[in-house]
């Protein structure tokens, strides 16, 4: 084992987007996901010749609105290159990228890792078709291709090597994602590869200047995924350097179930795509007033929002981070405050029983039925003495379920707390006089006692009776 | 800059050709050739002239984000080496 602290760490990540336009960036072909093989094809994304793509003005601007969301400058001219590869996934032995003129440079965005604020750079972001998809057939005699996606428009984001650690790493990506839904441009769900992530990453000793020699790793499935992959290279370049070895430049597949990244074989391994503009397409002119009409689009971001959190609402600033680290959580969160001012409150909930119970099941918010509305009215009922604490849980997983407003719940389901003292001293009194043997051990001094006859009074009422009074009637009961 | 038989070997393999002794032979005389009629370019003064990637004077040609139709998979897969479940069936490619 390496001693730790040796060694720095140096991340650089890559990451395509999706942007999420009905059509492809250069012909009119459905973007949808999930259709069967090729049926979402025609000669230009099929790169028949002859034919002549045609830019779309919506990824254009999605790609614009992306880039300004991470702090980009925008090209004022802009253009298309064509990288050149042989590989089955590219119909037309190139794909249309830009090279030297991307959209936007020179960005950043801010993570947090351990309560610590952590700008990373973007160097660029850039417009480029995406390429088809490639299926091995079992016994590993041929492979099948499906040009769906080929043409798709994606960004790629490219950072500037400032990530120090695997953990950085994840945080930049969960921070990524959260912008790009935010600006809605893409639906960034990795298990459908709308965010795909590939990791340059190098070790040095600490104090030396110049970067160690880089391994490029691929195929990561999930945020965690790359963050394991990269705790993997970390160990195994440490264990090369140690040793006295050299590491070698080349890329790398991370296999999450074994734990393991291998060497790739096969693909072109020297990068010589010979890029050249290309021909067919244009440039583009982004005009002052069209990047204006853009930046007016733009929401107001995850950074932003917990600022105002942590401002406005008073919540610590953990809670802020991880509710604004999902635009769906953000609004619900703010849905709420529309129906009671208690916003710790809210955040309670979310952050306990919401999070764990999406968490525990594997579940996404619009997997359930809760709305911000039904939690914001739980809390009022609850502040109200309507309802009490456990009947609350009760209420909160109905929602869960059903979607019903609490008021239609507890009515249902006769949970309307007893606050009725009379009521209240009656049962008080029937439970005292059926368990003598507590009441006795309570008046010896044996205070446990009155719990098991709180528990008791609690279960005749089903968990209604309120918690305040039942205390309350039952030590006077007692005196 | 001249061309090497090594360099005619390395573009030949980007282009996936597969080129005999004398046609790499041939092929390096031919390249070094345009390269020096091209070369007569860097006799030209071109301080302070804009690199040209295009020619024409047009820019922003842009379609809106509307579907049109896609082609029936019969016709997608006419020019399929092979096929198998409506995808294009190619030779193994290992990762």
């Amino acid at each position: 084992m390496s001693e730790p602290n040796k060694y720095e760490t140096v991340i650089g990540l890559e990451v395509h987007v999706e942007l999420h336009t009905k059509s492809k960036i250069f012909c009119g072909c459905s973007t949808a996901f999930g259709a069967p093989p090729n049926t979402h094809t025609c000669p230009v994304c099929l790169g028949h010749p002859g034919v002549l793509p045609v830019l779309n003005r919506q990824a254009v601007e999605y790609a614009m609105k992306a880039a300004m969301a991470l702090n980009c400058q925008i090209a004022d001219i802009s253009k298309f290159d064509r990288k050149n590869y042989f590989y089955p996934d590219s119909p037309k032995a190139y794909q249309i990228s830009q090279y030297d003129q991307p959209i936007g440079e020179h960005g950043w965005i801010d993570i947090e890792v351990n309560g610590e604020t952590k700008r990373i750079g973007i160097t660029r972001l850039h417009l480029e078709e995406d390429a088809g998809k490639l299926t091995h057939v079992e016994g590993g005699y041929a492979s099948l291709v499906d040009f769906n996606r080929v043409g798709t428009p994606l960004v790629e984001i490219v950072s500037e090597p400032d990530i120090r650690t695997p953990e950085e790493a994840k945080a930049y990506l969960e921070k990524l994602k959260a912008i790009m839904q935010y600006c809605d441009v893409s639906d960034v769900k990795m298990e459908e590869g709308s965010l795909r992530c590939d990791a340059n990453i190098s070790l040095r000793p600490y104090g030396q200047k110049e970067f160690g020699t880089r391994a490029e790793l691929k195929n990561m499935n999930s945020f965690r995924g790359v963050q394991r992959g990269l705790e993997y290279e970390q160990f195994r370049q440490a264990e090369i350097l140690d040793s006295g070895g050299e590491v070698v430049q080349e890329t790398r597949r991370y296999d999450d179930a074994a734990g393991k990244s291998f060497p790739m074989r096969g693909k072109e391994e020297a990068h010589d795509y010979r890029y050249f503009p290309d021909p067919d397409l244009v440039r583009l002119h982004i005009s002052e007033a069209w990047k204006e009409s853009v930046r007016a689009t733009i929401p107001e971001l995850p950074d932003a929002r917990k600022a105002r959190y942590t401002a406005e609402y008073g919540l610590p600033s953990y809670d802020a981070e991880v509710i604004t680290s999902s635009k769906k959580l953000a609004d619900f969160f703010e849905e709420s405050l529309s129906y009671t001012k208690d916003a710790k409150a809210v955040s309670n909930w979310i952050m306990g029983d919401l999070l764990g119970y999406l968490n525990s099941n594997g579940l996404e918010l619009t997997d359930v039925k809760i709305t911000g509305q039904g939690l914001g009215e739980m809390i009022g009922l609850l502040e109200k003495g309507t309802i009490s604490g456990k009947i609350a849980k009760t209420v909160f997983k109905a929602m869960l379920e059903t979607g019903k407003l609490p008021k239609q719940i507890v009515e249902e389901q006769g949970l309307v707390q007893i606050s009725d003292e009379g009521a209240i001293a009656a049962i008080v009194n029937q439970i005292v006089e059926a368990n003598p043997q507590s009441v006795e051990d309570y008046r010896a001094g044996k205070e446990k006692a009155i719990g098991f006859l709180v528990g008791q009074i609690m279960k005749e009422t089903k968990g209604k009776a309120n918690p305040a009074l039942v205390n309350k009637l039952l030590l006077e009961r007692l005196k | 800059m001249s061309i090497t038989t090594k360099d005619v070997e390395h573009v030949a393999n980007l282009a996936r050709l597969e080129l005999t002794d004398s046609e790499k032979e041939q092929f390096t005389e031919q390249l070094n050739a345009i390269l020096k009629y091209a070369e007569k370019l860097n006799g030209l003064d071109t301080d302070g002239v804009e690199p040209t990637s295009h020619v024409l004077p047009i820019m922003n040609v842009m379609r809106a984000d509307d579907n049109r139709p896609s082609l029936p998979i019969e016709k997608v897969l006419l020019n399929a080496p092979d096929d198998e479940d409506g995808q294009f069936k190619v030779p193994a490619v290992l990762e």
